[in-house]
């Protein structure tokens, strides 16, 4: 089978980009997408064009580096499935794809295909933790858990952070990332003391990052490769809810005595 | 030559490390925030050594080559992590995990490491637990247990089938709270391109921003990679495209040792290769065998036809024939050879004949499909979208192939390589899984060295040095290390050369699997050590780089890696031919044991198992680069001297 694309290229964030079309070489059914551009870019190298830049890494589904809005859905036409597990055989011989990069003020663009999710990484860095040092934990079965909570938080800590949920939003929010992790870790009875503090925290750093406010129009959830639920943003608005209604907890004159 | 010391405390094994933790000098709070730690890489050993120093106080910056420091490719391990907490009562103790894990490696790993990893092992699910791991739970809100290969024990901890993803997401989140207070300078999209050593010592490392491509020069008062394994030298394997040798061998070029380089493990089950074009292979996961059966055809003849049409009596199970002590959970190094030697009896199912079935059906019946879908779903619906087959309703496909390298650089009992103040964590080292690792425990490795080993031995070191006072960046070694840089890149850039790095590092993955894969033999070393070098000298000739140093360019950082890769798969030959002898994952021809050998009379093994020559081999190969790549390399040994058990016939019959 043979495919055409038409295929953002941008040299840096400060050039204008373009779409460009491309005729891919001979193609098997059974490539992935990304094996499928790795063969493009071999054939425009062979020919002096420099290659499309693109994201990608464990090309299992996992790493969430990898990335693509293709045909105008962010990881491409399946339910649940990430860009680098879409395969060929989901297209037809003679098809124009267009792929383009995940487009949000948040992830500014660093070349073609490749945009910086470093914002993912600030909004975690502020409060996407549970505080304990090395060494200081109990036996791990001195906490139960109930099974019916710690399937739910590895529902929520499935998220691979690749920043779909943002690409499919007509806001650019970020709620279903951050919701994931807030519910993730506000599920499990060792994440209860910072529960409050954590959601309001992070919810704070993702306004400052430049997301947009949530519509709940679901959008997220239907690009999900984890199909990571709508509900964890109605648990998480219901924890921030709470926290506003708290205040900030005062702690008592503290220490210095000794 | 280089000294190979490997330090192991004196005193009873089972007290080494809690002596070795008392003896080792600390450092005060005050000085700890003077020292500055240089850590690489952020999976799991990376990630936990750079939050677990910062939070004893040192400065701690940390590099990975990814966007994110969530992204490293501990995150792809599926299947779980092994610990001696013995919650299931089926006699489990932190000796029998440091016999299996000594056995499991054919007894060419360090007693003293490896029961120093048992040890700590249960402090790893005790850390991680309280981390907020959503691992596995029974009904009363315990934790869940299940079996993985060489050991008849339930002792492994797991996340569905995430397991390496929620550690990982763990270590993480360890990480970001220390960026966020502060004690850890984070750099994302910066790759280590060289080792920089003052007075013999490692202080700095020189980086290439991947986004901006400026190199830049960082010091520090200690250096420590935790770079990952470099399974990628065989080019189709199971690892991220991205995982790269360049950290470890740019350190081994400056005189780190590389130990084992030949010791490579080929997991028995992942999907079969399909055709050319195809950039990585997919693993599923080893505990799928503790449900499912694997088996060929007993006649070629029927190898073509479909599964269901073979009667019971046709199936040839014969990991259970051959095995039965441990059965379908035989260690990964027997599982993959026996699978290749079906296949090369003409007996291997698919289109290319290279594949064996991993059957549910049994599992499915004693179990229900719902159940067998909440141990394995998102393994199966993974296997789905790659073959497009349902393995509820046919048995999976699978293949031996590339998936972990028990060798890396060489280091002592502190993790401290022969290049003093270099530390080298995880999969990068040589470690703990002598030549062969068991499942489900590279993560408790991982975890291991950056959370508990590495925090408790790195002051030792530290303490030789003076606070605050290492070399500027300024210094005479910085100046000529980032040179080597910036001749290499343009070199690269500007070679008019007519082949892009891709296409050597296919040809390369094809030399290594041929002539250094999963059986070696001595002419096909030799042929294969040509043929590399060959392949060195055309690459340096030949290939070609585009774009621009200035930039954001994958090309060259493929060119820089594969140009390592190509070296490393000659050393690994090299080693390979040098070992006289199998262990392990490494399998010489000449030595597997005949029908008349006393231990195949006795029961012991089967014809054709490994064969190890103790009297010859029983040490660690530590290799010395000789100063420029078409030099032979340095030999150097490090005896492995076992106090505790006897290096016995390694049996799993």
């Amino acid at each position: 089978m043979k495919v055409f694309l038409k295929v953002w290229r941008q040299k840096n964030r400060n050039t204008p980009g373009t779409f460009k079309t491309y005729t891919s070489p001979e193609l098997n059914e059974n490539m992935s997408f990304l094996e499928m551009l790795d063969v493009v870019n071999e054939d425009l190298a062979n020919n002096g064009e420099e290659p499309i830049a693109f994201d990608h890494d464990c090309r299992e589904g996992i790493c969430g580096t990898c990335s693509l809005v293709i045909d105008g859905k962010p990881h491409g036409p399946h339910r649940g499935v990430a860009t680098c597990q879409t395969y060929m055989r989901s297209f037809k011989n003679g098809d124009e794809i267009v792929v383009e990069p995940f487009r949000a003020k948040a992830f500014p663009l660093i070349k073609d295909l490749v945009c910086d999710r470093k914002s993912f990484d600030r909004i975690q860095q502020v409060g996407g933790f549970i505080t304990v040092r090395t060494g200081a934990a109990p036996d791990a079965n001195s906490i139960p858990v109930p099974k019916e909570n710690a399937d739910l938080a590895m529902d929520a800590a499935q998220c691979i952070g690749c920043g779909a949920c943002v690409a499919a939003c007509k806001n650019a929010s970020a709620m279903l990332f951050v919701a994931a992790k807030v519910s993730h870790l506000g599920l499990m009875p060792q994440g209860q003391p910072e529960r409050y503090k954590r959601v309001k925290a992070m919810v704070t750093q993702m306004d400052e990052e430049g997301f947009g406010a949530c519509t709940v129009t679901g959008s997220c959830e239907a690009v999900c490769p984890k199909e990571i639920s709508l509900d964890f943003i109605a648990r998480m608005n219901r924890d921030y809810a709470v926290a506003l209604l708290k205040g900030d907890a005062k702690a008592a004159t503290s220490g210095g005595a000794g | 030559m280089a000294t190979l010391n490997s330090n192991i405390p004196s005193g009873p094994l089972d007290q080494k490390w809690e002596h070795h933790k008392f003896s080792t000098k600390l450092i005060n709070p005050a000085n700890k925030r003077k020292y500055k730690i240089i850590v690489v890489g952020a999976g799991l050993a990376g990630a936990s050594a750079s939050a677990t120093l910062a939070e004893l106080g040192y400065e701690v910056h940390n590099f990975v080559f990814h966007d994110s420091p969530r992204r490293a490719h501990s995150v792809a391990a599926q299947g779980g992590i092994n610990a001696a907490k013995n919650y299931q009562n089926d006699g489990d103790s932190v000796h029998r995990l440091f016999y299996d894990t000594i056995k499991g490696g054919d007894f060419r790993a360090r007693e003293a490491n490896v029961h120093r990893l048992a040890e700590v092992s249960v402090n790893i699910i005790d850390q991680c637990a309280a981390q907020g791991v959503p691992f596995a739970r029974e009904y009363g809100g315990l934790l869940d247990n299940r079996s993985f290969g060489g050991a008849q024990v339930s002792r492994t901890f797991y996340a569905r089938g995430q397991t390496g993803q929620q550690l990982l997401l763990g270590a993480y989140s360890a990480l970001n709270k220390m960026i966020g207070a502060g004690g850890v300078k984070s750099y994302t999209h910066s790759e280590m391109l060289d080792l920089v050593v003052v007075d013999g010592h490692a202080k700095g490392i020189i980086v290439r921003n991947l986004q901006t491509g400026e190199i830049t020069r960082h010091n520090g008062d200690a250096v420590v990679l935790a770079t990952g394994g470099y399974g990628n030298v065989y080019n189709l394997s199971t690892y991220a495209r991205g995982a790269n040798v360049t950290a470890s061998w740019r350190a081994y070029k400056r005189g780190a040792c590389f130990g084992n380089p030949c010791y490579t493990q080929i997991h028995p089950t992942c999907i079969p290769v399909s055709g050319d074009y195809q950039s990585k292979l997919t693993l599923m996961s080893e505990s799928l065998r503790n449900d499912g059966r694997v088996w060929v055809p007993k006649r070629k003849e029927d190898c073509g036809k479909k599964p269901a049409d073979i009667a019971e009596g046709d199936r040839d199970y014969y990991l259970e024939r051959m095995y039965s002590a441990f059965g379908n959970l035989a260690p990964r190094d027997i599982a993959s050879r026996a699978a290749k030697t079906v296949c090369d009896e003409g007996r291997g199912i698919g289109e290319t004949g290279l594949g064996v079935y991993l059957d549910f059906s049994a599992a499915i019946a004693r179990l229900g499909e719902d159940k067998v879908r909440e141990r394995y779903g998102n393994l199966f619906s993974m296997y789905h979208e790659i073959t497009n087959e349902s393995a509820y309703q046919t048995p999976m496909r699978i293949y031996p192939a590339v998936h972990y390298t028990m060798g890396g650089l060489w280091v002592d009992y502190n993790l401290m390589s022969n290049v003093p103040g270099l530390f080298v964590l995880g999969e990068a080292n040589f470690s703990d899984h002598g030549a062969n690792r068991l499942g489900a425990s590279a993560l408790m490795q991982g975890l291991s060295d950056g959370y508990f080993v590495l925090p408790a031995t790195i002051s030792g070191y530290l303490a030789t040095q003076n606070p605050g006072k290492r070399p500027a960046t300024d210094n005479g070694s910085f100046k000529q290390a980032e040179e080597n840089v910036q001749t290499l890149t343009k070199r690269m850039l500007g070679n008019k050369g007519k082949r892009t790095p891709d296409s050597f590092h296919k040809e390369l993955g094809k030399l290594m699997w041929e002539y250094c894969g999963m059986a070696r033999n001595q002419a096909g070393l030799e042929k294969g050590i040509k043929a590399i070098g060959a392949l060195r000298e055309e690459y340096w000739k030949n290939v070609s780089v585009l774009g621009e140093a200035t930039d954001w360019n994958q090309s060259l950082e493929r060119a820089d890696r594969i140009g390592d890769f190509i070296e490393l798969g000659e050393l690994m030959c090299r080693d390979a031919l040098m070992r006289e002898e199998s262990c392990g994952g490494h399998f010489r021809e000449e030595y597997q044991y005949t029908p008349d050998d006393p231990e195949t009379k006795q029961g012991l093994v089967n014809p054709g198992d490994v064969k190890r020559r103790d009297d010859q081999f029983a040490y660690v190969a530590g290799w010395e680069y000789a100063g420029a790549a078409d030099k032979a390399p340095i030999l150097n040994k490090e005896p492995l001297v076992y106090e505790e058990v006897k290096m016995s016939t390694r049996s799993y019959k």
